[in-house]
């Protein structure tokens, strides 16, 4: 529980709505528009905070709960990051599954929210969201797995702190296989192109968007404050496999988070601008190449 | 950091996965000729010192398996109407679990096969793995054109296992092979491109006239 | 010299008529060359064959008898050819001649090389030569049996050039892959890799020889095919890939592992035979017919190694009167669709009434490729009978007498209907021209001989090449 711990903790927090903003604005740039500011989702949340909120007749009491969960799980999960490069807030031996495990609360509650609207649209939407879900997870614990044998710790601070500085030069093509892999996970679970396209509002195509489709108000705004909380948190880990901060001194470690970040950010937004959302069922073949990828850097720390 | 050779290895497999995860038939003959450039460099980053044999063999390679070969096919499927590959016999998934399968079991099986005087300990499961990925993609896929890619990737699986014994195999050996192989691809070449004008489809499930 | 130039001549023929505007007709180059071809290889049997290139291309028992058998035939194709390419357009006939011609070259250089390398080298280019010859009609068939031909020659190939790297990789002493050097410290070979190094020579050039499981391209191709190139694949390439597997099995017998080479050439042989008795009962086309017969033989062929003893010196005869009846019995075949226009058994009556030369072929062709009495496979497969009885495997005959008698029955029933009987009584007489007739006459007549009698010097060379094989002579 340290100090520089806290503080990155925070910087990360209040950080985090730029992202999504990094992300379009490279797109719009590369694509040849002007696009949205970049701090454009501070906007958006500041102006849903302030208004009212709605709350549909068919809605239970979990569709109340639920934002508030998804926040405060992913709040948690980011407390087990090791932030600042080498501790983290909250530290177990098997902490890596807690935090998968965290995030899947938080998206069990999502979905469950979405049920609870009774509308076969939002139902659509969770269960395409469930199913990406279901394969992307396979695929991130490749990529724990990998990073736990290549530096023989089990717990988040130490896979991705100073032991894994470490293991670099030993285990490298394995940890470039994990962070690809990472990549295309980031991808899936922040729902931008190729898994989902954020910008879409057609029916057969939506995947989170419309999941989240009923929810008003400082609801939403939590919604929208743990996606882009969730995708700094994977960039974190991505940042931490590419770059290992743990020999840096603590602020020079946040500025570096910061920039990879912003780094990973931009990639978001280019991948988006080259691409386009593949076809529903070539989503998990995608997923599953993510899997192979983490599969086969697991095969080679195994020699 | 790491040794060259083991990246170009990495990256061979890499491609690999890419031709069983791919359906567009342009992007698996892309796939084979970087597959072609990265075996012509391995030649030179397992054996450091430019020896004329060496250089040949990497020049050969480069020009065969990178730049005529691929060309060749490209030519031979540009009449085609449809470009992409249908549905394989195992679906594009379990292809991919099978090749990632095909890489561990070789990575496994390469040690007890204690070959002599092998540079690299990763030569050898690469070479099973391409070849078993290359008889996957031989024998799932229905269209002609990735029949032949998955020729050549078992081809380039051999070749990778040949490169393990280079002092044993003299170069105008590996040169009638190379030769040989391109010879091969040519005329397959030509018969795809003639499935196309025949049967406008480069779908060699329509090939089922001649039965007992 | 002479060896070099055994490959050499066909090559620059093929070259020459390819480029050349002169002769106008290649058939000539075709036959010219073929004549000069068997005359070097009597020269070899002369005792002429220096060996050259340091060891890489020399003679030895098994190599001189593929070769003979290769020249004999094609010089009897050739001559088949002469009047038989006539009536095609001037850009076929050249492509048919270098195509074949490729084929002669690529043939001898497998009988001659002993770089086991060299020998794959050629392998690989004799199926590339045959393909476009198996394309030659240029109609739907053909070109499905000519992507299948392709596809699975090339992955049995590569699989055999596997096979042959994993001998590169157990052999610890000698120069590399050199048949002698092989063959002379085979005992001091990893046993592990040179196991591995068979299999997939077994499975390799089994392909190419046509052996069941790995013989789905058989039928198509030998049934698409013209017929001479039918005859040239069904008597001399498959005996190339024989000889390519032999070459493994005189390591393995070298080697001490004759013992594990056994169960897998039995298998296959077993499998073989059959594949072959299954379909040829209630087969419809002759050609194809002709296509499982060839199967039959291969399995044959691949018990009598598995068999030993006795049974390498049956396998090595068999060898060779199995290439003169097929290219017989495909030259025969080829007059039938030449007058018939097809190779559907149901539309040809009464050959032998029609053209009588073509029907008594025929028949001699069903007697001398079952393996009957008084032609000469009768003579092999007897030995390998006894080779069996002798080996303690008298199950093993007793299979093969039941699935060869099957095969006969099967065959006899098909080809005898087709030749007897009076037809279509409203066609004439068909012109038999002596180059229809010669070629498979002159086969039919060695074929007979070699029934009755083997002359010594043979017998001298099929004795060598049994004993380097781990076996012996009768």
């Amino acid at each position: 529980m340290s100090l520089s711990a806290w503080l990155s903790l925070l910087v990360v927090m209040a950080v985090a709505p730029a992202l999504p903003g990094i992300a379009n604005r490279t797109k719009s740039a590369l694509t040849g528009r002007r696009g949205a500011p970049v701090l454009q989702l501070y906007a958006d949340l500041a102006k849903l905070w302030r208004k009212g909120v709605v709350y549909s007749l068919t809605t239970t009491a979990i569709f109340r709960i639920a934002p508030v969960v998804v926040a405060a799980t992913t709040l948690l999960a980011a407390s087990l990051l090791p932030l600042d490069g080498r501790s983290a807030l909250l530290a177990f031996p098997g902490d890596l599954v807690a935090f998968a495990g965290l995030l899947g609360l938080g998206r069990f509650f999502l979905v469950l929210a979405a049920l609870d609207t009774g509308s076969s649209f939002e139902g659509m939407g969770a269960s395409r969201e469930v199913t990406v879900a279901t394969f992307a997870e396979p695929a991130l614990f490749l990529c724990f797995t990998v990073l736990v044998l290549a530096t023989g710790e089990l717990r988040l601070a130490g896979m991705l702190g100073q032991p894994l500085a470490l293991a670099w030069p030993a285990a490298a093509p394995s940890l470039v296989l994990a962070a690809a892999s990472l990549f295309i996970v980031t991808l899936a679970e922040t729902c931008r192109v190729p898994v989902d396209d954020p910008l879409t509002h057609l029916e057969l195509t939506m995947i989170h968007e419309v999941m989240v489709l009923d929810h008003s108000g400082p609801d939403l705004a939590l919604i929208l404050y743990a996606g882009a909380l969730k995708m700094a948190l994977f960039g974190s880990v991505l940042v931490s496999v590419i770059i290992p901060r743990a020999d840096l001194a603590p602020a020079a470690a946040l500025a570096a988070l910061i920039a990879g970040l912003a780094g990973v950010a931009v990639a978001i937004g280019a991948v988006e601008s080259v691409m386009a959302r593949v076809r529903m069922n070539r989503v998990p073949q995608l997923l599953v190449a993510a899997s192979a990828l983490a599969g086969f850097g697991l095969i080679l720390q195994l020699r | 950091m790491q040794p060259f050779h083991e990246l170009l290895l990495l990256l061979v497999v890499l491609t690999n996965f890419w031709v069983l995860g791919t359906t567009r038939l342009s992007a698996t003959i892309r796939a084979t000729a970087i597959q072609g450039a990265l075996l012509a460099g391995l030649p030179l980053a397992l054996y450091p010192g430019f020896s004329l044999h060496i250089l040949a063999l990497s020049t050969g390679t480069l020009v065969v398996k990178a730049l005529v070969i691929p060309y060749f096919l490209t030519r031979a499927i540009r009449e085609a109407a449809v470009r992409r590959e249908i549905e394989p016999l195992i679906g594009f998934t379990p292809s991919m679990l099978l090749g990632a399968a095909a890489v561990a079991l070789a990575f496994s099986i390469a040690p007890r096969l204690q070959l002599p005087g092998v540079r690299s300990d990763m030569l050898v499961p690469v070479a099973l793995a391409t070849v078993v990925i290359g008889l996957i993609v031989l024998t799932t896929r229905s269209k002609a054109v990735t029949q032949v890619v998955g020729y050549l990737i078992l081809e380039n699986g051999i070749y990778v296992f040949g490169l393990s014994q280079v002092e044993r195999v003299p170069f105008l050996v590996e040169l009638g092979v190379l030769l040989d192989i391109f010879v091969g691809v040519f005329v397959m070449g030509i018969v795809v491109f003639h499935i196309n004008r025949e049967f406008d489809s480069l779908d060699s499930a329509r090939l089922t006239e001649l039965r007992d | 010299m002479l060896l070099p130039l055994l490959i050499l001549l066909p090559a620059a023929a093929a070259a020459l008529a390819w480029f050349g505007r002169w002769p106008r007709n290649p058939e000539a180059t075709l036959l010219a060359t073929a004549a000069l071809h068997t005359a070097g290889v009597a020269l070899v049997w002369s005792g002429g064959g220096a060996p050259a290139f340091g060891g890489w291309l020399a003679v030895d028992a098994m190599g001189q008898m593929v070769l003979t058998v290769v020249s004999l035939l094609f010089l009897a194709s050739a001559s088949y050819a002469w009047g038989a390419l006539r009536g095609d357009g001037a850009s076929r006939r050249r492509l048919f001649t270098t195509s074949l011609l490729g084929f002669l070259a690529a043939a001898t250089l497998v009988t001659l090389a002993h770089h086991l390398a060299l020998v794959w080298i050629g392998m690989e280019a004799t199926t590339l030569a045959l393909a476009p010859l198996v394309y030659y009609r240029h109609d739907r068939r053909s070109l499905e049996a000519v992507w299948k031909y392709l596809v699975l020659s090339s992955v049995g190939i590569g699989l055999a050039l596997l096979g042959t790297f994993f001998l590169a990789a157990a052999q610890t002493q000698g120069r590399p892959l050199l048949l002698e050097d092989l063959v002379q410290n085979a005992g001091s070979m990893q046993t592990g890799l040179l196991r591995a190094a068979y299999v997939f020579l077994l499975v390799g050039y089994g392909t190419k020889m046509g052996l069941a499981p790995l013989h789905a391209w058989k039928p198509d191709t030998y049934g698409e095919a013209p017929s001479l190139v039918g005859g040239l694949m069904a008597g001399a390439l498959t005996s190339c890939a024989f000889l390519g597997l032999a070459r493994g099995t005189e390591v393995m017998a070298a080697a001490g592992q004759a013992a594990f080479v056994r169960p897998p050439l039995l298998a296959f042989g077993i499998a073989s035979l059959v594949v072959s008795a299954a379909f040829v009962i209630g087969q419809s086309d002759l050609k194809r017919l002709l296509a499982y017969s060839s199967v039959e033989h291969m399995g044959i062929l691949v018990l009598a190694l598995g068999i030993g003893g006795a049974g390498s010196y049956g396998a090595m005869l068999h060898l060779v009167n199995n290439g003169l009846t097929k290219g017989l019995m495909f030259l025969a075949v080829g007059n039938v669709v030449l007058f018939y226009g097809t190779s559907e058994a149901a539309a040809i009556r009464g050959v032998l009434r029609r053209s009588p030369l073509t029907g008594a072929l025929l028949i001699a062709g069903l007697f001398a490729v079952t393996g009957s009495p008084p032609f000469g496979l009768f003579v092999s497969e007897f030995t390998i009978l006894g080779a069996a009885i002798r080996g303690q495997m008298v199950w093993l005959a007793v299979v093969m007498v039941v699935l060869l008698a099957m095969i006969f029955l099967g065959m006899a029933k098909m080809v005898l209907g087709a030749a007897l009987g009076d037809g279509d009584l409203r066609q004439p007489r068909e012109r038999e021209r002596p180059y229809l007739v010669g070629g498979p006459f002159a086969l039919a007549a060695l074929s007979l001989m070699l029934g009755v009698y083997i002359p010594g010097p043979l017998q001298a060379l099929l004795a060598t090449a049994a004993r380097a094989l781990g076996g012996s002579a009768p």
